[in-house]
C-alpha cells in the first residue's frame, strides 16, 4: 500500500494491444501513455472503435497488453491483477447485474465478493440507496428496473466496498437525459465526498466539460490529453453563431461552409454555428456573426482536422439525380393514432404526426421509447396493431410492396455484407431494388463517386473504418433514388467529422426533395431536423421545430435552453409517474 | 479456504441457488430433460422384435410344412406373409416389405424323414444388422420349438440330433428395456451434467455478468467451486429422479444397493459437470455451449460407450478414444447394479476410472480457465 501514496491513480506507459480478426491485425490500443492523478473525474473520450473499452479492460486486468506497462494505484496490473481488482470498481457496458436477483440480493452478492463485513453493510447500503434513489425498489428484481435504474444499481454494486479507482465504461450510452444527469450528479458527489478517482469513458463529447482531465482517443491512439480548457482555449475567438430563418438554415450553412477561413459549420436550431481557422474572422458581407463560447467538440474537430488536413464541411455536390423543384407542404407520410402492442405491452400508443416532402423529421427518445417500433411500422417491416399509416400515398396496411419501392432504409449498425467488397455490396443492393443494366451501372458509378468510395471499391466492407461503412450503408439505401429515406440511429458512435459529413449529405438530399425520417438519442442531432417529436414510453410528448421545442422549455432561469434541457423538461412535465420513478 | 474466500463462495452459491429457483431453465435441464428423454427413449427404443414381417414360401404344401409354418403364425414375434415362389418373396424383401424369408423346398416333407434332415432356407435382410440378428435368433427358436414338439409327439426324444435349451442370464424375461434403461440414464445424465455447467457459465458471458464478476477479489477457484456445488446437487436430483422413473415407471429391477449406485453416480456427475466446465472455457454463448455439449458428451456416449455398438469390432484408435467417455464406465456400473447386483469386479474398476476422469476434467477446466477475457 505504500506505493499508492505517490499520487498517481493510474500510469499507462506505451501500452499496445492488438487483436487479430479474420487474418488481419487490428491495433485497438496503440502506444498510449498517460498518468491519471488521484481524485476527480478523468474522461476517456472517443468515437466507437477508438479503443476506450479495450483500454478499460486492460486497466481492469481483464486483458493483457502486448507491450507496455500499466500501473494501477502503484500495482503492476500484469503482475498482480487480483490485488488491483480488489481495490477498484468496474462497471462494464452492460452493468453486470443478475436480472433474477433483487436489488438487495445484487448488493449482497457484491458485498460478499468484496469482503464487506456484515456489520458495515446496513450503513453502506443505506448510503448507496439514498444516493441512487433506489430505496423504494430494494425488493424488486433487477430485470424489472428501468434502464436508468439498472445503471444506478450497477454503479451501487461497484461501490459496496468504496473503491480507490472507479472505472465506468460508457455508462451514459442509450440512457435518457434525465437519468444521465442524475448519474453525473452521483459521480460528482462520489469524487467530492468520498475522494474516489473516476475514469469515465464516453462517446458524448459534451460530457468532456464535466471532467477534470480528458484523454482523447482516436483510432487506438491518444490524440490529446489535458484539462477540458486545454481543448477550448485554442478555440477562443474562433466560434460564432449566425442567425438564420428556420427554412433556409441549410442553404446558409452551405454558404458559410464555403466562406474563406471557415473550418466547421453546424446547424443549431435557429442558428448556424461557425468555427473559423484563426482568431480574427470576418464574416462574409451581409452576414452578422455573434461570438459564442467555444466547446470541447470544437477543439476535438480542430485536432482531427489538423490530423487529416482540410475543412470539416466541404461544400456539397448534389447527391441525388436532379428532381423537379419541391412542391411545398405536400404531405408524404401521414400517421394517425398508430398503435403497436406486444402482448399486453403497448410499445407505441396512438401516435399521430405528418411529414412533408423534403423535410428532415426526427424521432427523439431514450432506448425503449418506441422509436424503432414506430420506424419498423413505417417501413412496412412490422404490422400495426391499430391506426392509419400512409406512406408516399400508399396505405401500408394494403400496399406494402409498392410503398417499399419508394423507401430507402438504413438500419442501425449499417446492415452491410462484411465479406463482400464495396462494389459488390452496391451491386447487390442495386439488384435488390430491381435496377438492371445501364441504370444499375450508372447508379453504382454515382455512389462510388459521390461518397468518395472509388478508391476502396475492392475493399471488404468489414475492413472499412466506421465512417466509411456509414457512407456505404447510406449509398446502398440510396441506390434506387428513393423519395423517402429512413435512418435508424444513423450516426451513433461515429466521430464528429464523419457525423458532420453525414448530415451535410442528408441536408443536400432534403434540399433535393427527399423526405428524411431519423431516429436518434443524440440530443445535438435533433438540431439538424426541421421538425421533430419527443417520444417516451410509446407516446409523443412534444412536437415542433427544434426552436419551438427549446422555446417551450425556456424560463427565467434558463432563457436559452439546450435540446437536452428541453427534453428533460418535457419528460418531467409529461408524467409525474415517470418523474417519480427516475428522479426519486 | 479462509473466511473471506468462504464468504465469496457462499455468496456466489446463494446467488446460483436464487437463479436456479427463479429462472426455471436450470431446473428444466436437471429434471424435465431427463424425464422426457427417458420416457421417450424408454418407450420408443426397444431391441425386442415384435411382429416382424416375415415372408414364408412353401413350395409344396403338406402336413409337415403346415405344422412347421404354424409355429410362425403363433409366434408374437412375426407377422407372416405367404408367397407362392421364392422370387416373389425376394422381391418383397428388396422392397422392404419383409425382413426375412423362410423357404421350404418342394422336398421338405420327404427330406425331413431322412437322417440328413430337411434343409430350411432362411434369407434375412442384413441391412439392419440388429434386426437381422434378432430375426435369425427367433427363427431358430421357432424351429427348435417345432422340432421339440414333433419329437415329443412321436416319443422319439432320445433320437433327436439336437437339444436346444436357451437360457438367458441377468435379464430372465428377455426384456431389452431392462437392459436399455440403465444405459439410457447414463447417456442422458452425461448430457444433463455437461449442459448444466456449460450453459450457466455461457449465460454469464452473454449477459456480461462474468466480466463484472472478474473485476472483484473473487478467484477462479471460488467461481468454479460455486458453479460445481449447486449444480452437483441439482444433477444428483435429476439422477435420482431418473432412477425413480426406471424403477417405478418401467419396472426395471434394482438388484444392487442404492448406496453403491449413489456413490458411483456422484463420481459420474462430477465427471459430467467437469466436462461442462471444460466446455465453458471455450464457449462464450449458450448456443455454442449447447452444441459442444451435445457433440462432446451425448454423441460419443451413444456411439463409443459400447452401449449400442459393439466396441470389440472397432479399430484400435476408436477403442482408445472410448476410454475417455465417462458414460462407458457408468453404463457398465448401472447395468450391473440394476440387473445383477453389487458385482464388485465390475463396479470397482469402473468407479476408479470415473474418479480418474472426473479428476482429469476438473483439473483441466481449472488449468484452462483464465480470469481474463483473452
Amino acid at each position: 500500500m505504500t506505493a499508492e501514496t505517490d499520487g498517481a491513480a493510474l500510469r499507462l506507459d506505451r501500452v499496445c494491444r492488438r487483436f487479430s480478426a479474420g487474418g488481419r491485425e487490428i491495433a485497438a490500443v496503440e502506444e498510449v501513455s498517460a498518468v491519471v492523478a488521484q481524485g476527480g473525474i478523468t474522461g476517456l473520450i472517443g468515437a466507437d472503435g477508438a479503443g476506450k473499452t479495450t483500454l478499460m479492460r486492460l486497466i481492469a486486468g481483464l486483458l493483457r497488453p502486448d507491450r507496455g506497462a500499466i500501473e494501477v494505484l502503484g500495482i503492476d496490473v500484469r503482475r498482480d491483477p487480483l490485488a488491483v481488482q480488489g481495490r477498484i470498481g468496474y462497471m462494464p457496458q452492460r452493468f453486470g447485474l443478475y436480472e433474477e436477483l433483487t436489488v438487495r440480493e445484487n448488493l449482497d452478492l457484491y458485498a460478499d465478493l468484496h469482503g464487506v463485513a456484515p456489520a458495515a453493510r446496513a450503513a453502506r447500503y443505506a448510503g448507496l440507496m439514498a444516493m441512487t434513489g433506489l430505496e423504494p425498489f430494494t425488493a424488486r428484481r433487477a430485470g424489472r428496473l428501468s434502464g436508468g435504474m439498472k445503471q444506478k444499481l450497477g454503479l451501487a454494486c461497484t461501490l459496496v466496498q468504496p473503491p480507490r479507482l472507479l472505472l465506468l465504461d460508457e455508462p451514459t450510452v442509450g440512457v435518457d437525459p434525465v437519468s444521465r444527469r442524475e448519474l453525473w450528479e452521483i459521480i460528482d458527489r462520489l469524487t467530492t465526498d468520498e475522494g474516489v478517482t473516476v475514469l469515465f469513458s464516453t462517446a458524448y463529447l459534451d460530457e468532456a466539460a464535466r471532467c477534470r482531465d480528458v484523454l482523447l482517443l482516436h483510432e487506438g491512439r491518444l490524440l490529446a490529453q489535458g484539462k477540458p480548457a486545454r481543448f477550448t482555449a485554442p478555440m477562443a475567438g474562433r466560434t460564432f453563431r449566425v442567425a438564420a430563418p428556420e427554412s433556409g438554415r441549410r442553404r446558409l450553412q452551405a454558404r458559410l461552409a464555403a466562406a474563406p477561413g471557415v473550418i466547421d459549420t453546424v446547424i443549431e436550431g435557429r442558428f448556424v454555428r461557425v468555427v473559423s481557422e484563426a482568431a480574427p474572422w470576418t464574416p462574409p458581407p451581409g452576414i452578422e456573426a455573434v461570438a459564442v463560447a467555444p466547446r470541447f467538440e470544437d477543439g476535438f474537430v480542430d485536432e482531427l482536422l489538423r490530423l487529416r488536413g482540410g475543412a470539416a464541411t466541404p461544400s456539397a455536390t448534389s447527391p441525388a439525380p436532379p428532381t423537379p423543384p419541391p412542391e411545398p407542404a405536400k404531405t408524404v407520410i401521414a400517421v394517425e393514432r398508430l398503435t403497436r402492442r406486444f402482448g399486453d405491452f403497448t410499445a407505441v400508443d396512438a401516435v399521430s404526426f405528418e411529414v412533408r416532402r423534403g423535410e428532415i423529421f426526427g424521432l427523439l427518445g431514450a432506448n425503449g421509447a418506441g422509436k424503432s417500433t414506430t420506424f419498423r411500422m413505417l417501413c412496412g417491416l412490422l404490422p400495426a396493431s391499430g391506426g392509419r399509416l400512409d406512406v408516399a400515398g400508399y396505405d401500408l396496411r394494403r400496399a406494402r410492396a409498392a410503398a417499399r419501392g419508394r423507401i430507402g432504409y438504413m438500419a442501425q449498425k449499417f446492415s452491410l455484407y462484411g465479406d463482400l467488397t464495396v462494389a459488390q455490396n452496391l451491386a447487390f443492393f442495386a439488384s435488390a431494388y430491381g435496377l438492371r443494366g445501364g441504370r444499375r451501372a450508372a447508379r453504382i458509378g454515382w455512389a462510388l463517386a459521390e461518397f468518395g468510395l472509388g478508391g476502396m471499391r475492392e475493399a471488404a466492407a468489414r475492413d472499412l473504418a466506421l465512417g466509411y461503412r456509414q457512407r456505404l450503408a447510406l449509398a446502398a439505401a440510396l441506390m434506387h433514388a428513393p423519395d423517402i429515406l429512413f435512418l435508424d440511429e444513423p450516426t451513433s458512435g461515429v466521430d464528429p467529422l464523419a457525423r458532420r459529413e453525414f448530415w451535410r449529405r442528408i441536408g443536400a438530399l432534403a434540399e433535393d426533395g427527399v423526405t428524411v425520417l431519423v431516429t436518434t438519442h443524440f440530443m445535438e442531432e435533433a438540431e439538424y431536423c426541421d421538425r421533430l417529436v419527443i417520444m417516451a414510453q410509446g407516446r409523443i410528448l412534444a412536437e415542433g421545430t427544434p426552436g419551438e421545442i427549446r422555446a417551450g422549455a425556456a424560463d427565467a432561469a434558463r432563457p436559452d435552453p439546450t435540446m437536452e434541457d428541453a427534453f428533460v423538461a418535457v419528460i418531467g412535465a409529461a408524467s409525474g409517474a415517470v418523474a417519480a420513478e427516475t428522479v426519486a | 479456504m479462509n473466511g473471506a474466500a468462504w464468504r465469496r463462495v457462499r455468496g456466489l452459491m446463494r446467488k446460483e441457488a436464487v437463479q436456479i429457483w427463479r429462472d426455471p431453465s436450470a431446473l428444466a435441464i436437471a429434471f424435465l430433460l431427463p424425464a422426457i428423454l427417458l420416457w421417450l427413449f424408454g418407450y420408443g427404443v426397444t431391441l425386442d422384435a415384435r411382429r416382424v414381417p416375415l415372408g414364408i414360401v412353401v413350395e409344396r404344401p403338406g402336413a409337415l410344412a403346415a405344422s412347421f409354418t404354424a409355429g410362425f403364425d403363433r409366434s408374437r414375434y412375426f407377422a407372416p406373409h405367404r408367397y407362392l415362389s421364392g422370387r416373389d418373396a425376394e422381391q418383397a424383401m428388396a422392397a422392404g416389405k419383409v425382413s426375412g424369408i423362410v423357404w421350404l423346398r418342394a422336398d421338405f416333407g420327404r427330406q425331413a424323414r431322412t437322417a440328413r434332415g430337411a434343409p430350411v432356407g432362411v434369407v434375412i435382410d442384413g441391412v439392419d444388422a440388429n434386426t437381422a440378428r434378432l430375426v435369425e435368433g427367433y427363427v431358430q427358436q421357432v424351429w427348435a420349438g417345432w422340432v421339440a414338439a414333433a419329437a415329443a409327439r412321436q416319443g422319439e426324444r432320445d433320437a433327436l440330433p439336437l437339444d436346444i435349451r436357451p437360457r438367458v442370464r441377468f435379464n430372465p424375461s428377455v426384456n431389452s428395456r431392462h437392459y436399455l434403461i440403465p444405459g439410457l440414464i447414463a447417456l442422458i445424465m452425461t448430457l444433463t451434467g455437461a449442459l448444466l455447467t456449460a450453459l450457466v457459465i455461457a449465460r454469464e458471458w452473454e449477459r456480461g455478468t462474468m466480466e463484472a464478476l472478474m473485476v472483484t477479489p473473487v478467484t477462479l477457484r471460488d467461481i468454479l467451486v460455486a458453479k460445481l456445488v449447486p449444480y452437483f446437487a441439482l444433477g444428483m436430483g435429476g439422477m435420482f429422479g431418473s432412477v425413480g422413473i426406471a424403477v417405478f415407471l418401467f419396472g426395471v429391477p434394482l438388484r444392487g444397493s442404492m448406496l453403491v449406485l449413489s456413490f458411483c453416480a456422484a463420481l459420474f456427475m462430477l465427471a459430467a459437470l467437469g466436462m461442462g466446465l471444460l466446455i465453458s472455457t471455450v464457449a462464450r454463448n449458450q448456443f455454442v455451449a449447447g452444441q459442444l455439449a451435445l457433440i462432446t458428451t451425448f454423441l460419443p456416449a451413444f456411439i463409443l460407450s459400447g452401449f449400442v455398438f459393439d466396441l470389440h469390432s472397432t479399430p484400435g484408435f476408436v477403442q482408445a478414444i472410448s476410454h475417455v467417455v465417462a458414460a462407458r464406465y457408468f453404463i457398465a456400473i448401472l447395468q450391473s447394479v440394476f440387473l445383477a447386483g453389487d458385482v464388485w469386479a465390475v463396479i470397482l474398476p469402473n468407479a476408479a476410472a470415473l474418479a480418474l476422469l472426473a479428476a482429469i476434467f476438473l483439473a483441466l477446466a481449472r488449468a484452462l480457465s483464465r480470469k481474463r477475457l483473452d
